[in-house]
């Protein structure tokens, strides 16, 4: 399927030169684009394809009201700039004022612009996630962004192929994002570096569209840039009716149909892991590769044999102040948050409600529940869900990436302890001196409930 | 672009794994609209303490490696976000190459963007310069990219990989942007056979 996608984009390809590869979308954000559109203007060039270009902002926004002024000055001036830059060059954008706003990767596929068989880029790693509906999707720098800007092509080498297959079924209980985290602890967070990922398998298959989003998403936090699932009828029926969808649909529906990887083609890396083995994750490290199932204990450096590993083990647990050998049901927690571009769709905001209704938030547990998008809320609050957060003590708030990456208001404070459906436990990522611990929205929110990790697959839902 | 020809430099031993690009330039330095001046925000969360002051525990405040422009680091350097304000800050400090046993690949290829060399050597290899580093005071590599070697003054003499087309940008200091417009016929040529 890569190379089906790869070589249908090739504009120009040359012996021992990088290949000039088509980009049918590209997504822009506050955070990674001024630079490329200075760049533009002391050129002198235009955009080439504002019609193959989409903005939004996300990265900076407040996630409470609205209507209320932006308090930081200089991340009003990055959402200003971007306002300008798309007005100069002629791009739409979805503002804070848009229904549609949101995090760039969820309105993506939200709104139809992700299809199969596209090229989509944007300025962010997380980009794989667009990769879910069968799109080769990868994040790119700020360079790159204008490159593509100015070329509606990018300079690319072909990456190797990793096949990354599951078998069998998810038991009860366990989600996508659990995947996800057991693939990257076993493949390590550089076992992808210098490929792009397929997954399959009948656990693949068997997935919702949202939840291969999450699974995509944190593709680039196993190294590798893109990851890819073939489209289905889950794929098609996700899409259709979508805004941005084709118009003749069913047409369409007949070109992706040829884009999935042929019987016996052959990968350069194949894994193949049973999803049988799978139980909840949770990340006790400072990558997102130092994880553990929740009814394990917290390793220590006497656990690993490489001796970098061990450094590393020794310098992640210091900063997390957790104990080896402490059972990761018994870390206690002080914060929860539920969303980002990796978990902040629907049907996580649905798996997190289930858990939370008739329920009260830990006393000393502060929660909030940011969804992806403006479309996402809107669906949330017909569903009722923001009630049941509500009732059960945990903030209801405005779409945007918000504690993911703590550019905006809403961060940790040094030592403050978090379960977070995000994509990065790094240090300070949620805050100077935070401690994040990755997990699913079903166990974050039960996390908060219980002031500490609980096995979900036992929890008592009312 | 700057050009990378030759360069000889002091050697700053950054020993961790997975140096992430969060650690490189925290968040709260993103918010700048300008490509230029990160280099003061380096490392800042390891590089200074809660009141602001250096932490001279970190590598980059010890007095030896004043002015060091050779980074030597260990597995999978860069990894995270995509943020190509992690080389604009790395260069802006004055690191010109990084040297590490493997690179995330938007990092590594946002560094040759910027006129900046990263050079993936074995593990043993590396090793052997944390090695060299510890043991001589003011040690200091000199990187040729037209060769691709790389040696000290002791007799060590490497050579390196590198893609010849991103070698051949990093020493003419060509501009992305200009080559690819040199097929813009092309590019309109696939426009109308894909057009949908």
């Amino acid at each position: 399927m890569f190379e089906k996608i790869w070589n249908e984009h090739v504009v120009h390809a040359e012996q021992g030169k990088q290949t000039i590869l088509y980009i049918d979308l590209q997504l822009v954000h506050e955070v990674t684009s001024p630079q490329a559109f200075e760049g533009l203007r002391l050129a002198g060039r235009k955009v080439r394809r504002p019609d193959r270009t989409v903005a939004t902002a996300d990265h900076n926004v407040p996630t409470t009201d609205r209507s209320l002024p932006i308090l930081d000055p200089i991340s009003k001036q990055q959402i200003d700039t971007l306002r300008d830059n798309c007005r100069q060059f002629g791009i739409r954008l979805y503002d804070l004022d848009d229904i549609n706003q949101g995090v760039v990767h969820v309105i993506g596929p939200e709104l139809g612009l992700t299809q199969p068989g596209m090229t989509i880029v944007c300025g962010d790693s997380h980009t794989a996630t667009h990769g879910a509906v069968g799109a080769l999707a990868f994040g790119i720098g700020t360079s790159e962004v204008e490159h593509v800007l100015a070329t509606q092509t990018l300079l690319q080498h072909k990456p190797k192929t990793f096949q990354i297959r599951v078998d069998g079924r998810l038991p009860t209980g366990v989600s996508s994002k659990d995947l996800i985290l057991y693939i990257i602890g076993r493949i390590t967070t550089s076992g992808g570096t210098g490929y792009c990922i397929e997954y399959a398998g009948e656990a693949i298959r068997a997935l919702s569209m949202e939840s291969r989003m999450t699974v995509c998403n944190m593709t680039i936090e196993a190294g590798a840039r893109a990851g890819l699932v073939a489209p289905d009828q889950t794929t098609f029926d996700y899409l259709r009716g979508r805004p941005f969808a084709p118009a003749d649909f069913d047409a369409a529906v007949e070109r992706w149909r040829a884009l999935p990887t042929d019987e016996g083609a052959r990968f350069d890396r194949v894994e193949v892991f049973q999803a049988a083995d799978i139980q909840p994750q949770v990340t006790w490290g400072t990558s997102p590769g130092q994880v553990a199932t929740v009814s394990d204990k917290v390793p220590g450096p006497a656990d690993f044999s490489d001796p970098v590993d061990q450094k590393s083990a020794a310098a992640a647990l210091e900063y997390m102040g957790l104990t080896a050998g402490t059972p990761v049901t018994s870390i206690p927690i002080d914060y929860v948050f539920i969303g980002s571009c990796t978990n902040g769709r629907i049907e996580d905001l649905r798996a997190a409600a289930a858990v939370v209704r008739g329920h009260r938030k830990a006393s000393a547990v502060q929660a909030i529940v940011v969804p992806g998008s403006g479309l996402v809320k809107r669906q949330a609050e017909q569903e009722g869900l923001d009630r049941i957060f509500c009732e059960a003590g945990f903030e209801w708030r405005e779409a945007g990436c918000s504690m993911c990456l703590a550019m905006n208001p809403d961060k940790l404070e040094p030592g403050q302890r978090c379960a977070a459906t995000s994509n990065r436990n790094f240090e300070g990522r949620q805050g100077k001196g935070g401690r994040t611990h990755l997990v699913s929205p079903a166990m974050a929110a039960a996390a908060g409930i219980a002031g500490h990790f609980v096995d979900v697959r036992e929890w008592k839902y009312r | 672009m700057k050009p990378f020809t030759t360069h000889t430099g002091l050697v700053l031993p950054m020993d961790r794994a997975n140096v992430d690009t969060d650690q490189i330039i925290p968040k709260q330095f993103l918010k700048r609209i300008e490509r230029t001046g990160f280099g003061q925000f380096l490392f800042f969360d390891w590089r200074y303490l809660d009141d602001g002051s250096p932490n001279p525990d970190f590598e980059l405040n010890r007095p030896q490696y004043a002015g060091a422009s050779v980074l030597l680091a260990r597995r999978n350097f860069g990894c995270g976000s995509s943020r190509e304000h992690a080389p604009w800050a790395l260069e802006d400090y004055g690191f010109r190459t990084i040297l590490a046993p493997s690179f995330a690949d938007i990092f590594y290829n946002n560094s040759f963007k910027n006129g900046m060399l990263p050079i993936c050597l074995s593990e043993e290899q590396i090793e052997n310069l944390f090695q060299r580093a510890a043991a001589q005071p003011g040690y200091r590599l000199t990187i040729d990219l037209k060769q691709q070697t790389l040696a000290d003054s002791k007799g060590l003499c490497l050579t390196f990989e590198v893609d010849p087309f991103r070698r051949q940008c990093l020493l003419e200091g060509l501009d992305d942007i200009g080559l690819t417009l040199v097929h813009e016929p092309k590019i309109t040529a696939y426009e109308k056979t894909h057009a949908k």
